[in-house]
């Protein structure tokens, strides 16, 4: 239950309603500006992409926290509850990096399969020797099996 | 403003009973904190999801590029890159700000407060749900994407198209635009009336081929790379898109739905004065306010991965 008078609440949910409403719209423009549609120039700049996605990810986590802290009251509950819900998130770090990291070596491999797949295979069989050492002397063994 | 520790401050002579019984745990109706377990459950599912949404695009060489492929509205807008989903977020936003509301009239026990304020927030996630339907129904219906079918490409080299009898026009592109795959005979709608006489019939013609579900795929010469001189077709987007899209959206609308519908049954339980009679500041209403901020909190998310990056 809430720690603050009634019409100071109030206050602090139409703040809210601001703030989430305005962090919104610069992250739309922040988006579209990195996709190049506010500046043409601003097209296929990889560092920009990403910085912009940087940027945008962790307005995201603030407006997450203060949904949480404020709207769902969190931060009027004790530490007991707020670190039992909290904390048990923190294993999704560990599974961002690893299903990325996979999903990364799933498409190395469909390169690497596709590459294999355009290789020109010559028609007649390489030569045994190339495949060996200069100095290397063959023993002719057929007729003798 | 207040902080925790003032709480604990505020009762401390009572802490050492705290898990002796007779008290609730985390000093808590028992009811709000298995919701707040509920909600974390719920939070592991939606990050499996775009977890794996990640994993996915991580893997595709290609993607489709958001303000592509979302840049329709109603009444006719196109080329307005964000901009409905942006109402649609802005929608679930004021929705969650009026539930604050009803949650804060609910500890005054002002029961009409409650229920007026309840009737916005349903009103909000109701309007939500219809701007959903309305996307894709827009998706679906107009631009054909399906859970099998992405009709949303990405150029990977420069090129330019050919035109219908297989000659170079003048439309030029450049490696990562986008295009739209649209099926035959729908052309006329979606501008360019100088296809209207065209064969469309199935099979391979000079400046397109038609597959056999009716998809116009054009054709265009590369202009660059080791690939210069070759006709490509446009081939279509990764397939996992058209999935990942309609089942995350979906299970998130189905989690807006199923709140809208919790929602008026416990505005009419507030209106019929039973949260009144229990005397606990209408933690009903608080509870249902914990899930409902919830649902905003995934759109959060799902608005970021799906729409912004």
């Amino acid at each position: 239950m809430s720690d603050l008078s009634y019409s100071e609440a109030k206050k602090v949910v139409y703040r809210g309603l601001v703030l989430l409403a305005v962090v919104t719209l610069i992250e739309v423009f922040f988006s579209l500006l990195g996709k190049g549609h506010v500046i043409s120039a601003f097209k296929g700049i990889t560092w920009l992409h990403y910085t912009i996605g940087l940027l945008l990810i962790s307005l995201s986590f603030y407006k997450a926290y203060f949904i949480i802290y404020e709207f769902m009251h969190m931060r009027y509950e004790v530490k007991g509850l707020a670190m039992s819900v909290l904390l048990p998130t923190v294993l999704l770090i560990w599974a961002i990096i690893a299903f990325f990291q996979e999903g990364n070596s799933w498409k190395n491999r469909r390169e690497l399969i596709q590459e294999k797949n355009t290789e020109e295979v010559s028609p007649e069989p390489a030569k045994q020797e190339s495949m060996l050492l200069k100095d290397t002397y063959i023993l002719k063994l057929e007729g003798l099996i | 403003m207040a902080t925790s520790d003032t709480i604990v401050e505020h009762q401390k002579e009572q802490s050492a009973s705290d898990w002796s019984g007779g008290r609730p745990a985390f000093r808590t109706s028992y009811g709000k904190l298995m919701m707040w377990y509920f909600l974390l459950s719920d939070a592991f599912t939606f990050a499996g999801f775009l977890i794996a949404y990640g994993a996915l695009r991580f893997s595709s060489p290609t993607w489709p590029v958001p303000d592509f492929v979302f840049s329709t509205a109603p009444f006719g807008v196109h080329h307005a890159p964000l901009i409905f989903v942006t109402i649609m977020s802005f929608l679930l936003i004021a929705s969650s700000v009026t539930m604050v509301r009803a949650v804060q009239e609910g500890h005054l026990e002002n029961k009409n407060g409650v229920v007026f304020w309840m009737l916005m927030t349903i009103l909000g996630g109701a309007g939500f749900l219809g701007c959903q339907a309305w996307e894709w129904t827009n998706l679906i219906g107009t631009e054909h994407m399906s859970v099998t079918t992405n009709p949303f490409g990405t150029h990977t080299e420069g090129g330019v198209y050919l035109t219908a009898d297989g000659k170079e026009s003048e439309e030029v592109f450049k490696a990562g635009e986008s295009f739209l795959i649209h099926k035959a005979h729908e052309g006329e709608e979606h501008g360019g009336g100088e296809h209207a006489e065209q064969d469309y019939s199935q099979g391979d013609h000079p400046g397109y081929l038609v597959d056999e579900r009716g998809f116009v795929h054009r054709k265009f010469k590369v202009t660059e790379g080791p690939d210069a001189g070759m006709v490509k077709t446009e081939q279509f987007g990764p397939k996992a898109f058209g999935a990942l899209f309609f089942f995350i959206t979906g299970f998130h609308g189905f989690h807006v739905f199923s709140g809208v519908i919790f929602l008026f049954i416990i505005m009419l339980n507030a209106g019929s004065g039973l949260y009144m009679k229990r005397k606990n500041g209408h933690e009903m209403v608080e509870k249902i306010g914990l899930y409902w901020h919830f649902v905003d909190l995934v759109w959060v998310f799902v608005f970021l991965v799906f729409y912004l990056l």
